[in-house]
């Protein structure tokens, strides 16, 4: 942390800054951005090369129960993409799951430095704190799962709204979340309950309650707002996957009502009704969910791109794992969760000759190219749902090199792009707009205000890549990588091993919510309620952010 | 005389409290050197409880003392022991590129044993 | 009885598998001892009972008295040495300190292999191959109105299986508890568990595959010949009846035993099994659950996983993991005569594994780690006395359920934890070592290779 380092020669691409593209010293010390270095600092010349803040994925599945289940069914996908150990790193395995050592080295070797795990269990989170323990370098957190938690339900359905927010900022801050998420509100009790049926539409009622999707939605859209969070209600919206789903997800964002909210890999959300003589085979719905976004300042996404080969299918949306199943070949994992969640796991491949992956593949592309700000429709995979995140420099040349993305067209399914609005679209994103969709736009939606950004204060994560007309290649392995002012990687190799922070938001609550709690887990819980709240000891390294309250108050 | 007969490996709850007090106790080795055994066969045999019966396979042998159950608990041809380190010495080290050892339903010879002194 | 007491509500039993968090403990102070274990069953009971304070040494080395640091030393300098060590055991230990396991294995290429490899390891390879639905022990007690048990006998391994979680106790959809279940067991013997049941069928042994897949035919619709019967011992109607209460009840659970696992079949048993869940969802819900017998198996199967991407059995010789039953599975390597040095860690094989295996045990160095003295720790060149995890030592233990628990020990010992005495091996052997050792052959070639 004491250590000083002077970056000079580089092109800085530091977009919340308003820089773009100019040569200029950036310095570090003592593990932040600073307005100078002294003499004796460390000096790395970055001339040819292209300096912008480390990445930051908002939206990933890399630890906890269902991502651990997802790597012990796969051991084929393990043995071909092997990580070997250095002096200084531990060994793991690779594949579309990797192992957490592999994960944050790898997410390093990317130049990413902070992503996101975006789909945990209350139940699951000590588990998933574990792992993230285990993952080095990248700073991370995790968004809770509370979209089909019945006590909730419970609450909202007798309209007791203070209790609920209450009960919603206890399950946040006791599970040391991020973010509140919801996966398919509702699907779990018709999936566990009702001989694995699902939710198909808004206005289902859920099961045993007197509830439907979209009061369920509204209420925790509602209760978000209230508490102030630093990142919104992250939704995984009903309906995903299925074809002509678009207005599924067109009505979810109206429930919004101007409140801020992030939707996430939205292009599994925006399917157009069946073509042609098929019943099953989308159209693509990505022009009307970009134009939605660009014209509703309080929406974000990120995209979740397929992309072409091995995924895993990993989700708390079981209903949907189980339909893919036909698909998937031989190996499907449920796993319910008491009184929280569902959760399949399918492996996965996609097919460019297939027309529904190709689809997939241009409406993913479509919305980038539609989006007319690349602070709210930022860049994801859903790794390992749509690809991995190892695929990302790919993602990034397909954005930012038209002629490339012409030749990757010629290889797909023609029909399917047929339909697509991709043939349309010339644009090109510029390095700038990659610095933004990666790091700052994320950062931004994340409400983390010294990441994805150079400026002075903030964090010292840093990446320099190669200047290199191939941009998969230029962003496929960074020179330097720079954590917390650390040069962990130099001159591609890891100098050092590091340990990240957990990132976790710790909202307000009134004590006396516990009292309303406490019965419901000695009734339907198998673990007492004093063992639930995950204590410090799992977050060994962490910073809590503030909620709107909270930082207004200047708490310390 | 000696015949096949099919030995299950297994847990008792008796086993278990043993066990927290060591393995290397009296009552554990006690409860690990017993086998049950069906009451026509001990018969036919010409075992009672607490007979000494000698159970043979390819890898090994182990005299434990016997212990009747009626048939509607442990069919004819069948064995239960708790496991302990008589069932080891029974144990083939091949796993069949499992991991696995077959610790259940191990065929078995058995052969009571005289003992001396007792005149049976 | 001292009048020093002190009362340790919501301790959590490692016992068995099901990672009971509701002990509300009565410890004597000055005794050191826990007097009293409110809602233990009768294994947990002896297991809080049994585990006060002993007088041993902190290490023995061959057999003579030594300080933890002498034992440490000497630890480190065997598994230096060795050419092909192997890390075993994990289950009765913390997460913490297996994560620890591993790391040293990692550092000087060894193996890592845990007692799964010999309970539900085939159950592990069932899971790689056709998946699994589960579910969390609380979804079973909220919501399972169809219960099977298959090759196991919870009544004497796992109390509680019946009383807190899948048999009497009342839940969200089961308001009446035992009385709105129908409870299924299935084995080759009656127990102590069969008087649960509603439905009993005794299999003849080595034929639970069969039984398992003329349900699956049954299931699919599929003609299954009454000779089955002759095969198995249970005859096509009982089959016939139990597939039907199968598709119409409302939540179905499997929790199966080692009666399936460790007999012919092995992992084709629970593949079945796992399979037969798998089909039944076509009808209506159903999970299945491999029930598990030390109190932290589970959190080493996660542990091993998320740190290697296998389950259990993994070499990492190469410079990275690799996995192969059979071959980096423990058994197999002491019987084979090819691990030079072991260090064994809350685990007791010299009590429980083929003739051939501890007579390897014999013969190379042991590291053991263990509360109490063992068959194991009485054939170990280096045997440590460590305090008992749940009783001494906090940390995190995962429930058969992969739901992860926080302990809350009841007192202190004087000996260190699993955790503590593994950080200094490793350690040490890293600054024997001067780093991980990284195999001579270049990574980019053996992993093309």
């Amino acid at each position: 942390m004491g250590s000083s380092l002077r970056i000079v020669n580089g092109r800085v691409y530091d977009p919340a800054n308003g820089v773009d593209g100019e040569v200029r010293d950036v310095c570090i010390r003592d593990g932040k951005i600073a307005a100078d270095a002294p003499p004796d600092a460390k000096r790395i010349d970055a001339a040819g090369m292209v300096v912008m803040p480390g990445g930051v994925d908002i939206h990933c599945h890399i630890a906890g129960p269902k991502v651990n289940l997802a790597r012990k069914v796969q051991p084929e996908d393990h043995r071909y993409d092997v990580h070997p150990r250095t002096r200084v790193t531990r060994s793991g395995t690779g594949g579309s799951v990797p192992s957490t050592f592999a994960t944050g080295y790898r997410y390093a070797g990317l130049g990413y430095t902070t992503a996101m795990e975006a789909a945990v269990t209350p139940l699951g989170a000590r588990h998933a704190l574990e792992e993230l323990h285990d993952t080095p370098v990248i700073d991370k957190g995790f968004y809770v799962l509370v979209g089909n938690n019945v006590l909730l339900y419970r609450l909202l359905q007798e309209g007791r709204l203070e209790e609920f927010r209450n009960a919603l900022a206890w399950w946040i801050k006791v599970t040391k979340a991020y973010a509140p998420k919801l996966v398919n509100p509702g699907g779990d009790e018709l999936w566990k309950g009702q001989r694995n049926a699902n939710i198909t539409s808004l206005d289902d009622k859920i099961g045993p309650f007197e509830l439907t999707p979209r009061k369920v939605i509204a209420g925790f859209i509602e209760a978000a707002t209230a508490l102030g969070l630093p990142h919104p209600v992250h939704i995984h919206c009903n309906n995903l996957g299925h074809t002509g789903n678009v207005a599924t997800t067109l009505e979810t964002m109206r429930l919004a009502e101007g409140r801020r909210t992030h939707f996430a890999h939205v292009q599994f959300n925006s399917y157009g009704p069946a073509a042609g003589k098929s019943q099953t085979n989308p159209t693509s719905g990505a022009r009307e969910i970009a134009e939605f976004v660009n014209t509703h300042p309080n929406i974000s996404a990120d995209v979740g791109a397929v992309m072409f080969g091995r995924s895993t299918i990993m989700t708390g949306d079981a209903p949907l794992a189980y339909m893919l199943r036909q698909f998937g070949g031989t190996k499907w994992v449920n796993a319910d969760t008491e009184n929280e969640s569902g959760c399949g796991i399918v492996p996965f491949t996609y097919q460019d000759r297939v027309y529904t992956n190709a689809m997939q593949w241009a409406v993913g592309l479509e919305l980038f190219l539609l989006s007319q700000d690349p602070w709210r429709m930022v860049f994801s995979t859903d790794h390992p749902n749509g690809g991995s995140f190892v695929t990302y420099p790919r993602l990034i040349r397909l954005l930012m090199d038209r002629e490339f993305r012409k030749a990757r067209m010629a290889e797909v399914n023609q029909k399917a792009l047929d339909r697509s609005g991709l043939r349309d679209l010339s644009r090109e994103y510029s390095l700038n707009e990659i610095a933004i969709v990666t790091r700052a736009g994320p950062a931004r939606l994340l409400g983390l205000t010294r990441k994805g950004q150079l400026g002075v204060g903030a964090d010292a994560d840093v990446t320099i890549y190669e200047e290199d007309p191939d941009k998969e290649k230029m962003f496929s392995a960074p020179r330097y990588v720079i954590k917390d002012g650390e040069l962990i990687i130099e001159d591609h190799e890891f100098r050092v091993d590091h340990e990240g922070r957990l990132l976790h938001v710790a909202p307000d609550f009134d004590p006396g919510i516990e009292q309303v709690i406490e019965p419901f887990f000695e009734d339907f819980y198998t673990i007492r309620f004093a063992n639930y709240a995950v204590d410090d000891r799992y977050a060994p390294h962490h910073e809590i952010i503030p909620t709107a309250p909270q930082a207004a108050g200047a708490r310390p | 005389m000696t015949e096949v007969m099919t030995l299950i490996g297994g847990r008792s709850s008796k086993q278990g409290t043993a066990l927290c007090a060591g393995k290397l106790a009296p009552e554990y080795i006690e409860l690990t050197s017993v086998v049950e055994m069906n009451v026509e066969d001990m018969a036919r045999l010409g075992l009672s409880n607490n007979s000494k019966v000698r159970l043979r396979t390819p890898v090994g042998e182990a005299v434990l003392r016997c212990k009747g159950r009626e048939t509607k608990d442990l069919p004819s041809g069948i064995l239960f022991m708790v496991y302990g380190p008589m069932t080891t010495q029974l144990m083939a080290g091949d796993t069949a590129a499992s991991g696995m050892p077959i610790s259940k339903n191990i065929d078995v010879e058995v052969e009571p044993v005289p003992e001396a002194g007792t005149g049976t | 009885m001292s009048e020093n007491l002190k009362f340790v509500p919501h301790a959590t039993c490692t016992f068995c598998g099901c990672v009971c968090d509701d002990m509300d403990l009565t410890v004597d102070m000055d005794e050191k001892r826990i007097t009293k274990a409110e809602n233990a069953c009768v294994l947990g009971k002896a297991w809080f009972r049994e585990h006060g304070i002993e007088q041993r040494p902190y290490a023995l080395i061959g057999g003579r008295e030594a300080t933890t640091a002498e034992g440490v030393e000497e630890a480190a300098q065997i598994l230096a040495r060795a050419r092909f060590p192997l890390i075993y055991g994990l289950s009765d230990t913390t997460c913490e300190a297996q994560r620890v396991a591993v790391a040293i294995a990692d550092m000087i290429g060894g193996t890592v292999d845990t007692t799964t490899s010999v309970c539900h390891g085939p159950s592990g390879i069932a899971f790689e191959t056709v998946g699994e639905s589960t579910a969390s022990l609380g979804e079973i007690k909220n919501r399972a109105d169809m219960v099977v048990f298959w090759g196991g006998n919870p009544a004497e391994a796992h109390p509680r299986l019946f009383s807190r979680y899948a048999v009497t106790p009342k839940g969200m959809y089961i308001p009446n508890g035992r009385k709105d279940r129908t409870v299924v067991l299935v084995d080759v013997r009656r127990t102590m568990s069969t008087p649960v049941a509603d439905i009993f069928l005794r299999v003849k042994p080595r034929s639970d595959f069969e039984v398992l897949w003329a349900l699956r035919a049954l299931v699919k619709g599929r003609r299954v010949d009454p000779s089955i019967e002759r095969r198995t011992g249970v005859s096509l109607a009982v089959l016939e009846d139990l597939v039907a209460r199968m598709k119409s009840c409302r939540y179905g659970a499997f929790l199966f035993g080692m009666g399936l696992t460790m007999t012919r079949g092995r992992h084709f048993n629970s593949g079945a099994l796992l399979a037969l869940t798998t089909d039944l969802n076509e009808f209506t819900h159903w999970v299945a659950k491999p029930v598990r017998g030390h109190g932290n198996v589970t959190g080493a199967d996660n542990v091993v996983s998320w740190q290697t991407g296998f389950p259990f059995g993994v070499n990492f010789s190469r410079g990275y993991p690799r996995f192969n039953p059979g071959e980096f599975t423990t058994v197999d390597l002491l019987a084979r005569g090819e691990t030079d040095a072991i260090l064994i860690l809350a685990s007791d094989p010299a009590a429980n594994f083929p003739k051939a295996a501890i007579e390897h045990l014999k013969r190379i160095p042991v590291i053991s780690l263990d509360p109490k003295t063992t068959l194991t720790s009485q054939l170990a060149r280096v045997a440590f006395t460590t305090a008992t995890y749940g009783i001494n030592v906090g940390g995190t233990v995962y429930r058969m359920d992969d739901v992860a628990i926080t302990l809350r020990p009841a007192f202190e010992s004087p000996y260190p934890s699993d955790e503590e005495i593994l950080s200094a091996i490793r350690d040490r052997v890293r600054a024997l070592l001067g780093g991980n050792r990284v195999p001579a052959v270049a990574p980019a070639v053996a992993a093309a290779s």
